[in-house]
């Protein structure tokens, strides 16, 4: 293995009082897309603006493509393309003057008519930026990321708030990205996206990553169990589920009970008996096979989107 | 063309230009709004005496001229506030380009009202002159650029557009009514006279009215044009120095201060403006032409 692309090494950022990031490293190769996973607040968003060189950590040190981001300035940016959280742009400006615009700052650039028809706005070019559904919105944030060809792109929850048909097409987006072997970094709380798109993940929580790995790693941790997710009639008193048979771990979230099982058969049989002795009745019961929330809820004892 | 500070700036300036002329408010504030003035003052006031014609054409050219101020600043703080600025900053960038596009865009488009608001009055007010036309292109010139970089400073250390509003008000008021360019200078208390040449405004719309009803040259209003240019590169400096891209970046109180060393050249020429005495003697032979057309035109005492 060469040289990693991206290097964070130990980032601290404070908010007044507020440890936004209490010591995030991690390191990612060229052509890898690596996703940070975490709920709102995590310290995703705070770790990717200070590798765009757009923040300052108050410690650590963060190198990308062999230079300082905060330092580094036009050459910097140059390398980078990015989807920040939100992007806004004047609302009269027109598609293709956008993607446009941002090419002439660059001395590498994509051609734009390409650009248009691979992000499918060809139809759209001479619409006004509010015109445009969010779905467009973004197809566009994701189009002017690449107007430089950049070898690293960072995508900050390129899919929030998206409805399933945009966000699927995104990942298709991303997966040419991968392709062409662009190194991409991608921030997200869906747990379907960082599985599907991402060769390592980096789970944050509180402003520190607390387990890294390949998606198949990280639910190696898990392995052995199934999750089983019920909801009741009347809830449960405290350790009655968590005593079933094959039962490893049980905590609940909003009413909704998560079991995770070595033996899913015998704590279904167990738990429906237990029911009818309690004069108890099942709303829900849905089996999962594990995944990365399931690694999050065992080292945080957390939901993702909680 | 690989990109440079110069070629970003010409590249945005384009855009601005763009943006500017799909937006209504803009046609209604640059060009409307002006001749607006002009059609209401001139027939009102100037009643056909030429001086009064190009007196108020004077004083209508310095309130467009001004009007980047207002302008500038509130675009600067809507475009930080929405985020735009931040989209702009992963570019590569610096604030000299962003700053410098909206002052040439904000040039550039003042030019044509300046035109048309020159030619309504040679045409339709029948106005015998065209004025210096060299000495207004010189003081447009620089006047815009300055005032724009004064909203930019403004801009720069404000935190909310309401903030934003209410110093330009502020500032706007003093432009306006210590300036001569909305009532002449020479009918206020002689105090309020000193105090207006320290007003930035003031070497713009004196240097304008000296262009437009005595065709000043280049060399009489080169004062004008010293303090606007001195003005810019103070202002532009501290903007760049001050600019934020960030929505939620906070001008630090220390911002405020340096704003005000904006003011400092203009300190300077009001201590040297009162001490020499030209100027005033300047404002009030200009007053004293145009009451002399007032007294020949108005009827005769019984």
């Amino acid at each position: 293995m060469g040289e990693p692309i991206i290097q964070a090494e130990n980032l601290v950022k404070n908010y007044g009082t507020v440890a936004a990031l209490r010591g995030v490293s991690f390191a990612i190769e060229e052509g890898e897309v690596f996703g940070l996973l975490g709920p709102n607040g995590a310290g995703k968003t705070t770790t990717v603006e200070i590798l765009e060189g757009m923040r300052t950590a108050d410690a650590g040190r963060a190198h990308v493509c062999g230079l300082d981001p905060e330092k580094s300035g036009s050459a910097y940016k140059e390398r980078i393309g990015a989807v920040l959280q939100s992007t806004s742009l004047p609302d009269k400006l027109r598609v293709h003057e956008a993607i446009e615009l941002f090419a002439q700052f660059y001395r590498q650039r994509t051609d734009t008519d390409q650009l248009l028809r691979r992000f499918q706005l060809d139809e759209k070019r001479d619409a006004f930026y509010s015109q445009l559904s969010g779905g467009q919105k973004q197809r566009l944030a994701l189009a002017m990321a690449l107007v430089n060809d950049p070898r690293v792109v960072f995508l900050d929850e390129p899919t929030a708030g998206l409805d399933p048909q945009v966000r699927r097409e995104i990942y298709t987006i991303i997966e040419e990205m991968r392709r062409e072997r662009k190194t991409v970094l991608l921030t997200t709380h869906y747990i379907e996206e960082a599985e599907r798109l991402c060769d390592r993940v980096a789970i944050v929580d509180y402003g520190r990553v607390i387990a890294l790995g390949t998606p198949r790693e990280l639910k190696g941790k898990s392995a052995g169990t199934t999750r089983i997710e019920v909801r009741l009639a009347r809830p449960m008193t405290d350790g009655a589920l968590a005593n079933l048979e094959g039962v490893a771990d049980c905590r609940e979230f909003s009413g909704t009970y998560i079991l995770h099982s070595r033996r899913p058969p015998q704590t279904i049989v167990a738990l429906v008996k237990r029911l009818e002795a309690e004069e108890n009745e099942l709303h829900s019961l849905e089996m999962f096979s594990p995944s990365l929330e399931d690694v999050f809820i065992e080292l945080t004892g957390r939901r993702l989107r909680d | 063309m690989m990109p440079n500070p110069l070629t970003n700036t010409w590249t945005l300036t384009v855009v601005r230009i763009r943006l500017a002329m799909r937006n209504r408010a803009f046609f209604f504030f640059s060009l409307v709004m002006p001749l607006a003035f002009l059609f209401f003052f001139v027939p009102v006031l100037a009643k056909g005496r030429q001086q009064w014609i190009a007196y108020i054409l004077g004083a209508v050219l310095t309130l467009s001229v001004m009007g980047s101020f207002w302008g500038l600043s509130v675009q600067l703080v809507t475009f930080r506030e929405q985020g735009i600025l931040r989209r702009f900053r992963l570019a590569p960038l610096g604030a000299g380009p962003m700053l410098a596009s909206s002052i040439l865009s904000n040039y550039l488009m003042i030019l044509p009202t300046v035109a048309v608001e020159i030619l309504v009055c040679r045409w339709v007010f029948h106005m015998r002159t065209w004025g210096n036309l060299w000495a207004l292109l010189v003081l447009v010139t620089f006047g815009s650029a300055a005032f724009a970089a004064f909203g930019l400073i403004v801009a720069s250390t404000t935190n909310t557009m309401q903030e934003t509003q209410m110093i330009n008000n502020l500032i706007w008021s003093g432009f306006l009514f210590l300036s001569g360019a909305s009532v002449p200078l020479a009918v206020f208390p002689p105090w309020i006279q000193r105090v207006a040449f320290f007003v930035p405004a003031t070497y713009l719309a004196t240097g304008l009215e000296s262009a437009t009803t005595n065709l000043a040259t280049f060399g009489e209003v080169a004062e004008d044009v010293a303090a606007l240019a001195i003005g810019i590169l103070v202002a532009f400096e501290i903007s760049r120095q001050l600019f934020r891209w960030e929505p939620e970046a906070k001008a630090p109180a220390r911002a405020k201060v340096w704003a005000l060393a904006a003011l400092v050249p203009f300190l300077a020429f009001g201590i040297y403006e009162n001490a020499s005495g030209k100027r005033m003697a300047r404002i009030h032979h200009d007053f004293a032409q145009l009451s002399g057309e007032m007294q020949k035109a108005a009827p005769p005492a019984r």
